[in-house]
């Protein structure tokens, strides 16, 4: 069984405003969005070093989004930034109609994503992002796992033409995936190699599910581990390939199980190779205040909760 | 004079289209289109500094963006007869597999559009962050969009306004169709908005008030006015104040025909009001 180890942690979002600094030094057409929320986003160090092109719109995100798919035209790839919630459900319609459907390159960039954003509460902790971007025509959903992916991700979706919503959070995880990655758009990343169960896991879930394939692995059970760093366009062909050897899945996110990761790998095996499937996901429900430890137990998103399931799981095999 | 009068003539034709367009499909917004025939004939021929054909990012051209998507009759009436695309295509309006769609969009290609607009309020975001865009670029072009008074309920365009003075977008011309008119009603009637250009001012913009918005002369005197107080570090707004059903007898003095297509007769009676002049489609 391949091990991964961390000798530092840090939040993804710090990931995202090293992507958008390096950018800003490498792509002169890149340009970033904020609405009043520079610090959380990490924006500052992209706005010192390029003044020029940054626009603080203040508290206003539906007038970010059309700003952003207006200066697309003049040939600018606009990042913007706030968190999640504000990022997706507040401006729904201005995304579908200004950006997806018109099919501008705009990068939507979205931290504190799920219930890890922890004391804000529910008002904060969206749970249903990934539902509504994925359903976007057009739309590319990635959610990375930690630092380093995230860092790669930003970078890699400026090259990318078209609309991308970006997630990430808030809490420091383990960095466990390598610095110098290049990161591809739709293509899962095999991390450990198993036969009994599938674990694909997408953002924050993908370390706990690490942590928990070490507990399997006590226990006699070897898992098949994916990192499904994009939900759009998924990665269907590595998840076949993976139940075709295990037989059974486990999916885990730090979302809602509707609308979620766990939703459309469900299809792909619908379609193709119907075997059991356990959702480590909310159970349609809202967060509540919290550390994000204490939530991931409480709402059942963590190792524990992906242990759980793949003994359930192979017991349906 | 000479030039008055072609103008004159394009815009008679240019309404034989809305209204040809939209009784085709039983379906579509002929009033608040015929209201702005004049403005957008006048923008189109003479006011936008354009380049010969299209390309999406419009860079060294002044370019238009149109917020109130429903009047796309008169948009793709005149995209057509100043050479953006073939005349005969404006038969596909509405239906199915057309590029000229109920609404516009770039999704079909369609050259002219830039961004997709229907759901109301957006599109003025859309054009400041062209003007920024234009800023970033130096491009000394302008832009230009238009909006409905109605459409102004919508609270995206309060940011916008907001923002626009705030970060000093002095390349934008935002044009106000003042027809008084939404689908339930009178706009006061509605959700009446008291003065728009106190409203305008107290955010700080320079208005521009064009109190005959269906008059091609004062249509192009007002734009050029608005013109020159472009790059004066506050964004320029033109009210423009129109009659909605325009040219039309039975349009006019109501909101009776915001999103109604004539009948056979009423067609008729509408096409013998305004002759046919460079040619229908």
């Amino acid at each position: 069984m391949k091990t991964y180890t961390y000798k530092e942690k840090k939040d993804t979002r710090s990931g995202f405003g090293a992507g958008l600094a390096e950018l800003g030094r490498t792509n002169p057409n890149v340009v970033a969005l904020c609405a009043d929320l520079i610090g959380s986003l990490k924006m500052n160090e992209f706005i010192n070093e390029n003044p020029e092109r940054f626009f603080q719109v203040g508290i206003a995100e539906a007038n970010m989004m059309g700003i952003a798919a207006g200066l697309t035209i003049g040939g600018k790839i606009p990042f913007t930034g706030t968190f999640a919630n504000f990022s997706t459900g507040r401006v729904y319609d201005q995304i579908r109609q200004s950006i997806a459907y018109s099919n501008k390159n705009v990068k939507i960039c979205a931290s504190h994503a799920g219930l890890t954003l922890g004391e804000d509460g529910a008002t904060h902790q969206i749970l249903e992002d990934i539902g509504l971007m994925k359903m976007l025509p057009g739309m590319v959903v990635i959610n990375p796992c930690d630092y380093n992916q995230t860092k790669a991700a930003t970078i890699a979706i400026a090259d990318y033409k078209g609309p991308v919503y970006l997630r990430f959070g808030r809490p420091s995880v383990p960095i466990f995936t390598p610095e110098d990655q290049t990161f591809e758009i739709g293509k899962a990343i095999q991390l450990q190699e198993g036969t009994d169960v599938t674990i694909i896991a997408t953002g924050h879930l993908v370390w706990e599910a690490l942590e928990a394939a070490k507990a399997l692995n006590e226990k006699g059970i070897s898992a098949d581990i994916l990192n499904i760093h994009t939900i759009k366009p998924l990665d269907d062909e590595a998840i076949l390939k993976s139940v075709k050897k295990t037989g059974c899945v486990v999916t885990a996110e730090e979302h809602n199980y509707l609308g979620g990761l766990g939703e459309s790998v469900a299809r792909v095996l619908v379609k193709n190779n119907p075997v059991p499937q356990e959702f480590v996901a909310t159970n349609d429900t809202f967060g509540e205040s919290g550390t994000p430890q204490q939530l991931m137990k409480k709402y059942g998103i963590n190792f524990e909760s992906i242990i759980d399931s793949v003994i359930r799981v192979i017991k349906r095999k | 004079m000479t030039q008055l009068n072609n103008l004159s003539d394009f815009v008679t034709q240019v309404r034989r289209d809305i209204l040809r367009m939209v009784h085709k499909v039983n379906s579509g917004h002929p009033g608040g289109s015929l209201g702005c025939a004049e403005f957008f004939v006048a923008l189109y021929s003479t006011i936008l500094n354009r380049k010969k054909g299209f390309d999406m990012n419009g860079n060294r051209e002044d370019i238009f963006f149109l917020s109130n998507g429903h009047i796309s009759p008169v948009f793709y009436s005149v995209l057509a007869r100043v050479g953006y695309f073939k005349i005969e295509e404006l038969s596909t309006f509405r239906l199915l597999d057309s590029r000229l769609q109920g609404h516009p969009t770039t999704h079909e290609g369609l050259p002219g559009v830039r961004i997709a607009s229907g759901s109301l309020g957006q599109g003025l975001s859309v054009a400041i962050g062209a003007c920024e865009a234009k800023k970033l670029n130096g491009d000394p072009n302008l832009i230009y969009s238009l909006h409905g008074d109605g459409e102004l309920q919508e609270g995206q365009n309060w940011e916008a306004i907001m923002y626009a003075s705030a970060k000093k977008v002095d390349n934008l011309i935002a044009t106000i169709d003042l027809n008084g008119k939404q689908i339930d009603g009178s706009t006061d009637d509605v959700l009446t908005m008291g003065s728009i250009r106190n409203k305008f001012e107290a955010f700080d913009w320079i208005v521009v008030e064009i109190e005959k918005g269906n008059d091609l002369s004062e249509i192009l005197n007002g734009m050029k006015k608005a013109k020159s107080l472009t790059g004066k570090q506050k964004p320029v707004c033109v009210l423009l104040k129109t009659m909605m059903g325009n040219g039309v007898d039975f349009m006019m003095h109501t909101h009776a025909w915001h999103g109604k297509a004539p009948n056979d007769e009423q067609l008729a009676s509408a096409l013998e009001q305004n002759k046919e002049t460079l040619g229908d489609y």
